[in-house]
């Protein structure tokens, strides 16, 4: 699969969202910058609810910034398109359609050959351990099986970027490691544009070549990580090592405190609310 | 396999407790009903009624003569052309104001006005602006099935979960195999949903319309069980009310029955739960 690759680096230049206007605006991503790379897998972390799923409806094309651009290889972004995939949080497998006939959604829609389609699908279907469910509905399907099911129905459509926003959240601890080894040896196959959000510091850093800290609520980007522990990772070995520990506590370290920012925020908030209605009172 | 065998013994249990109830109702108003003669004294309301051996008797002499039969034809066609009528005209309908803003504009407020009235109050205004009898109730019974198949297909189309159309989308599909395989399977339970609420109401309006206009234009034979019940209590004949009425129950029965089964073929996914 080592065709030559255009370049589909998505840049976010001062990107800023606000939702609702007047009183009730709320600003949810604030003057935010970073580079998602071509060819990496980039991993998103950052305290839950500051705006990642926003941010993610941006860059997919579903929502416009309220300012700021945010370009695909040198093209602002204007809508969906077929160029990035989204994996939502919650399965999006369509539930009237059985295991097979999702994975081949994207092919038959597009009206692609069905026979390379098909082999396609097989081999994907292989990879995630899904053969012998492909005439399953998505309701017979585990949790797990679901979101590998979904993995091959993105997969299959060769995205030049891949857009993941926690997929793996609600799944038991065992069957998280383990979707984490099927996505990453399905990274590492073809090496495309990966975008990965995430709450998960050990997912963060188990998946990631380069790990963006995002700030608390409006969220902009608080730090790069570039994670240079060799590829194919393993599970076990990630424990024990030193790299990867001594980045889990400078993710955690920096992660708290954007937290602590997220308790006072809220008492801030209190506050100026007193101090507003004393001056009206007086 | 084991819960399969629990179930079983399950529903067999459940089935046999349904024709115990059968059996203790008639046996209360068998009894109920020659309570004059057997205790002296007429039980209230039941006493009053004409015994299910005398209505079993009534109805095994209507059961070889073709116009009982005929009553039950005219019936399920009104039923049936009313509520096919209704399928064809108010799937698309629901469905277009789902997905066309412009048109939920125009249509719904005028929708949302029809639809309270009771199809009933339609009776007259339709005898007078159908041509003939037959008309006027098949477009009563069409009203009946209409609005709930509607509201109910509007609601189903507008409730899909939108990350499955964001996910076709991102996936390059057309707004065309959107609709035809996004929006539509999404929409189909509701659907089956609407037809079998729709079907019940259909049935109570075929009933009443055919009471009111004295049941189509040839009276008698074609007037349908509605008609049937009506004619047989202007006649005095309390056992062929009886039978009348059981026999729409019978048909409501099968109609729902049927429209389960075609249901469920069209919706496999649902059955796995």
């Amino acid at each position: 699969m080592s065709t030559t690759k255009k370049s589909n680096e998505i840049i976010a230049t001062n990107v800023s969202k606000t939702f609702g206007a007047g009183p009730y605006a709320k600003e949810v991503i604030k003057d935010c910058s970073f580079t998602i790379e071509s060819g990496k897998l980039t991993v998103m972390i950052g305290p839950s609810g500051c705006g990642k799923s926003s941010l993610i409806q941006l860059i997919a094309g579903f929502d416009q910034p309220t300012s700021g651009s945010i370009t695909i290889g040198g093209r602002p972004i204007d809508g969906p398109g077929k160029d990035r995939l989204v994996l939502f949080q919650e399965s999006a497998l369509f539930p009237w359609m059985t295991t097979w006939d999702n994975v081949m959604y994207g092919p038959r829609a597009r009206g692609e050959d069905a026979d390379a389609s098909a082999t396609q699908a097989e081999f994907l279907l292989k990879k995630v351990g899904l053969e012998a469910f492909r005439d399953k509905y998505p309701a017979q399907l585990s949790g797990g099986m679901q979101r590998r099911a979904e993995l091959a129905r993105a997969m299959i459509n060769k995205p030049e970027v891949m857009i993941l926003d926690e997929p793996f959240r609600g799944l038991d601890h065992m069957s998280k490691e383990l979707m984490w080894e099927y996505y990453a040896a399905l990274y590492e196959e073809d090496r495309n544009t990966n975008f990965f959000v995430t709450t998960d510091i050990d997912e963060a850093i188990f998946l990631a070549d380069r790990l963006l800290i995002m700030t608390n609520l409006p969220t902009s980007t608080r730090s790069v990580i570039e994670i240079d522990i060799p590829r194919p990772r393993n599970i076990e070995d990630m424990a024990d090592n030193e790299r990867a520990n001594d980045i889990k506590t400078e993710v955690m370290t920096l992660l708290h405190e954007e937290a602590m920012k997220s308790f006072s925020g809220g008492s801030k908030a209190a506050a100026d609310f007193l101090d507003a209605y004393s001056k009206r009172a007086g | 396999m084991n819960i399969n065998k629990v179930l079983s013994k399950f529903s067999a249990r459940a089935t046999f407790r349904g024709v115990i109830a059968i059996v203790i109702f008639v046996a209360i108003w068998e009894f109920g009903a020659r309570s004059l003669d057997l205790i002296g004294w007429r039980v209230p309301f039941i006493g009053l009624i004409p015994p299910p051996s005398s209505v079993l008797t009534s109805w095994s002499n209507l059961i070889v003569e073709p116009s009982y039969w005929q009553s039950w034809y005219m019936s399920f066609l009104r039923v049936f052309t009313g509520f096919i009528v209704a399928m064809i005209v108010g799937i698309p309908l629901g469905l277009y104001m789902a997905i066309n803003r412009t048109f939920y504009g125009i249509a719904f407020p005028s929708f949302e006005i029809l639809r309270p009235i009771p199809p009933l109050a339609w009776v007259p205004a339709s005898i007078i602006f159908w041509p003939t009898q037959e008309m006027s109730i098949a477009f009563v019974t069409f009203l009946g099935a209409f609005y709930t198949i509607v509201i109910n297909v509007l609601g189903g189309a507008r409730s899909i979960n939108r990350q499955y159309l964001q996910a076709a989308q991102s996936m390059g599909a057309s707004q065309w195999d959107i609709f035809r395989r996004i929006v539509l399977p999404a929409t189909l339970p509701s659907i089956v949903v609407g037809s079998a609420v729709g079907m019940g109401i259909t049935w109570e309006v075929v009933v009443a319309a055919e009471m009111i206009s004295g049941g189509g234009s040839g009276g008698g034979a074609s007037g349908g069980l509605g008609f049937f019940i009506w004619s047989s209590y202007v006649g005095g004949s309390y056992e062929q009310i009886i039978v009348g009425m059981i026999s729409i129950g019978i048909a409501g029965y099968i109609s729902s029955e049927l429209l389960r089964k075609l249901g469920g073929r069209f919706t496999p996914w649902l059955k796995t739960r």
